[in-house]
């Protein structure tokens, strides 16, 4: 990916337990560095990592059990709160897999405004996940409220068009709840055409700051096959080399009319993660320019579909997207009552996180948070 | 060079500090809550009860129909219906809410109560700080705390506003069109009874 010639970080080989005296630390679940209620039991060596386990189920919410008792409609302010960073792209996962259950197509326009708040979705996605990542390392504040006040720009966009800044609860099954407002359009374009003068200011800021290549590169290395026996999807997966975006191999929803590119890294280590990130942003731009120019006139909303009484036919159907975070998909049965009868979240989080005790072995404690800051977990999803 | 990077960050973060002392755009921040940004007009918070006119408990729309009451995903919202029926906007004889509670601490503010109504009796409203030191007591609104005028919806959702009461301006004149048109197939009938009666009348 960059031309810097990588340091070699030589890992400490797994020692005879009956020789050490091994320490087991606890972080979590309240540390401000495990983004959220996470814990992780730690067995050390020294300073080297030996043995993590990960801990989770402090946010249990009982997400999928409560939404059999809901109806379908009813599900979907909960799935804003799934990962709450990107409530668009959780509703837009959901509301596919329901239209698919049910056969409902979606009208041009609605699509379009789906793509854009979508990417703009992936835009302060990744925006705050290179912030806390600088955060993690240390670096306190400056680079993360360079990050917060370019998302809020986007947020404020997402308010004027659903409502509310982060539970935006805007998609609905047949297209979206409400119709772009009067200036909005203008507004968005000028708030896209400036972001990538934030990444260029991002990148002079920190991408060829010593320190953060010091405590990245070579840090928590992913190989491609563990990747891809692991499950692990996203801008993770891709960092470690591997060519798969579900906007590319679905071509779900109009993804096949917009050109753009999908970056790829090749060490697979913090630092290929934390560039793949700042190099999408770039390709959402595009998309997001794109879909603005070409979006439609025309209805948002499938006239076929009910609001009440929503009752698809017997079945089952699987919806997934790609969300910021990986492969956000939502499997639903229908018994056709008005609720349904298997309601399942395969969040991008939870399957990312398995990796880490592979990532972190050998590892400085230090490095645990690094590494666990560059999977990009929201625990409302890994725990629901 | 070792440590040209770090430079060239702290040059980014010296612009940035000292423009924003010349620069609004650098200057992001506001100090909450004596500055407040302006308020986005689709903006939501809560739910409240939409009254016509000017008497609240005579005013209100709300029928006691129950679907938010169903239909709300986290169930914050209580209704009663009346014994008794009150005429409405248009003059039918509708039940009201005996009581109708919302207990804000539960609600989400997700909107499909304001979405599956089907007389615009309620609506979002754009109040956030809402802050109380009776977490119980306070966040349960009852229905005389609820209600707000059509005039305040006007003001916090003016586009929104304006649809709706175009909408039940048509539904209105549609309802009053029939009763004019009942109430002159009903003379018409009357005339053709009487005449019908005389010509009886005449006959006999």
């Amino acid at each position: 990916m960059s031309t810097t010639t990588y340091p070699t970080i030589t890992l400490s080989p797994k020692p005879d337990e009956s020789e050490v005296q091994l320490l087991e630390v606890s972080m979590g679940p309240q540390h401000p560095s495990t983004h959220g209620v996470f814990r992780m039991d730690v067995t050390m060596e020294g300073e080297s990592v030996v043995k993590l386990k990960p801990v989770f189920g402090y946010l249990h919410r009982n997400h999928e059990k409560i939404a059999e008792q809901e109806t379908y409609l009813g599900s979907m302010p909960y799935t804003d709160r799934l990962d709450y960073l990107c409530s668009l792209t959780n509703n837009w996962g959901y509301a596919l897999a329901v239209e698919k259950l049910a056969g409902i197509a979606v009208p041009e326009r609605a699509e379009y405004l789906r793509v854009i708040v979508g990417e703009m979705t992936r835009l302060q996605n990744h925006a705050l996940l290179v912030g806390f990542l600088m955060q993690d390392m240390g670096s306190s504040g400056t680079p993360l409220m360079y990050a917060f006040r370019e998302r809020e720009k986007l947020l404020d966009l997402f308010e004027a068009l659903t409502g509310a800044r982060m539970m935006c609860n805007y998609m609905r099954f047949g297209g979206c709840r409400v119709d772009l407002p009067a200036g909005w359009l203008d507004q968005a374009k000028k708030v896209i055409a400036g972001f990538p003068k934030f990444l260029d200011e991002y990148e002079a800021l920190l991408a060829g700051n010593e320190i953060l290549m010091a405590r990245t590169q070579g840090v928590g290395v992913l190989s491609k096959e563990l990747a891809v026996s692991a499950g692990i999807t996203g801008p993770m997966l891709r960092a470690s080399g591997v060519n798969y975006d579900i906007r590319k191999v679905d071509k779900y929803s109009i993804y096949d009319r917009f050109s753009f590119r999908v970056p790829l890294g090749d060490h697979g280590d913090v630092y290929d993660r934390y560039m793949i990130r700042l190099l999408e942003m770039r390709e959402t731009v595009k998309i997001l320019q794109q879909a603005m120019e070409q979006i439609p006139e025309g209805p948002i909303m499938d006239p076929k579909t009910k609001v009440r009484n929503f009752r698809p036919k017997a079945g089952e159907a699987y919806g997934r997207i790609e969300s910021p975070k990986g492969e956000l998909g939502f499997y639903l049965v229908s018994d056709g009552s008005p609720v349904p009868y298997r309601y399942r979240v395969r969040p991008p989080s939870l399957v990312n996180l398995t990796v880490l005790e592979e990532m972190c072995l050998g590892h400085n404690v230090a490095d645990v948070v690094v590494i666990l800051g560059s999977v990009d977990i929201v625990l409302g999803e890994v725990d629901r | 060079m070792l440590g040209e990077g770090i430079l060239k960050g702290l040059a980014v973060t010296a612009r940035n500090f000292f423009g924003s002392y010349v620069s609004k755009q650098r200057l992001t921040t506001l100090q909450y809550p004596e500055e407040r940004s302006p308020q986005i007009e689709a903006a939501r918070s809560f739910p409240f009860l939409v009254f016509d006119g000017t008497d609240a408990e005579q005013g209100l729309r709300c029928v006691s129909c129950h679907i938010c009451e169903k239909e709300c995903p986290p169930k914050c919202i209580l209704i009663k219906k009346s014994t008794d029926k009150k005429p409405d906007a248009v003059g039918k004889m509708q039940f009201y809410p005996a009581v109708f509670d919302i207990d804000i601490s539960v609600c989400m503010s997700c909107q499909i109560c304001v979405e599956v109504c089907p007389f615009d009796a309620i609506k979002m409203d754009v109040v956030y700080d809402l802050s109380t030191h009776d977490r119980f007591g306070g966040l349960l609104l009852d229905k005389q705390q609820l209600a707000k005028s059509n005039e305040y919806y006007r003001q916090i959702h003016p586009t929104e506003a304006a649809t709706v009461d175009a909408a039940r301006a048509v539904e209105r004149a549609k309802v009053a069109a029939k009763a004019k048109a009942a109430a002159e197939a009903a003379a018409a009938r009357a005339v053709a009874a009487a005449a019908a009666s005389t010509a009886g009348g005449e006959t006999k």
